[in-house]
């Protein structure tokens, strides 16, 4: 996959298949220390040790509808190349808790791409999940819950037309405040 | 500049307008198995949500699904219209999005050349 964008929906599609009820997205960027660190955490099953040794392994997959799983060592490769890593920690019916870890400034770090897409993806197609977002740059954060969106919303659906609109703004309007108003890498 | 107060504001309107329906509307789904998403699946949901956006239409619930296993296929997408067979439409590109949301999702046309199954409920 050539966004880091598309790599975060994969992971939380994972988590929302774990039976998650709450997913937690966290990318920190700090140029300062070359650091790239997307986190993603969540209250879904969980994994026994024995499934957890192997998750980067493509053919190893606990889904039933084909029997290679190529999202996580995608990503493994992928941070790997840019003197990063991937970590999983995961517990058994508790939940599982995903880092990929990248050099920020490495020649072959894919792009984090477009994350309005991505947030827009997530947040309306799974009106029900606790989604919480925080994405730092330096000392700038953007946070969005959507318990505080579906709160205003009411019985007002998240696939409302005019809501629709107002959400690509406002996930449009801060993205471009994170990087300082101007247009970054990914645009 | 989009903020929370914007979104107030809209919902008191939208509830003083007081016609928005709430069931008995088409549902849309999408595969976004790591499958899905490497096919492209991600532009289709946003054509998807620019489609309902333009068109204004209110009684549309949009969903996402994981991998069902015919990978070679994707971008899935299927409609189901309320008292009808689940369509599943197969390769699905952003530019298909426009036709299946005219004929389909507003029209009951089912559009047959890119169909890949259809399942009675």
């Amino acid at each position: 996959m050539r966004e880091l964008s598309l790599h975060i929906l994969d992971l939380v599609q994972n988590s929302i298949e774990a039976g998650a009820t709450t997913v937690i997205l966290e990318i920190m960027e700090d140029t300062r220390d070359d650091q790239l660190v997307i986190r993603i955490s969540d209250n879904g099953r969980g994994m026994e040790p024995a499934i957890l040794d192997q998750v980067t392994d493509p053919f190893v997959t606990t889904r039933t509808t084909r029997k290679v799983g190529l999202g996580l060592p995608l990503i493994d490769m992928s941070t790997k190349r840019c003197e990063g890593e991937l970590t999983i920690r995961s517990v058994a019916g508790e939940g599982t808790v995903v880092e990929a870890r990248y050099r920020h400034g490495h020649w072959d770090r894919p792009p984090l791409g477009d994350m309005v897409e991505t947030l827009k993806s997530i947040i309306i197609a799974n009106p029900s999940l606790d989604f919480r977002y925080s994405h730092s740059f330096n000392d700038a954060v953007f946070r969005l819950e959507t318990v505080e969106i579906t709160g205003i919303l009411g019985d007002i659906p998240l696939t409302h037309p005019e809501v629709l609109e107002w959400l690509d703004g406002y996930l449009r309007s801060n993205y471009a405040n994170l990087y300082g108003g101007v247009p970054y890498e990914n645009s | 500049m989009k903020t929370v107060e914007d979104l107030k504001r809209m919902r008191e309107q939208l509830q003083a307008q007081n016609r928005l329906r709430h069931s008995g509307g088409t549902e849309i789904i999408v595969g976004m198995g790591t499958c899905g998403i490497a096919a492209g699946a991600r532009a289709v949901m946003s054509a998807v949500l620019d489609e309902i956006a333009k068109r204004k239409l209110e009684d549309v619930k949009v969903c996402q699904t994981g991998c069902i296993g015919m990978c070679e296929r994707e971008v899935l997408l299927d409609v189901v219209r309320p008292g009808e067979p689940r369509v599943t439409y197969g390769r699905v590109t952003p530019a298909d999005v426009a036709k299946i949301i005219a004929e389909h999702v507003v029209n009951g046309r089912i559009v047959e050349e890119l169909v890949v199954g259809k399942i009675v409920e």
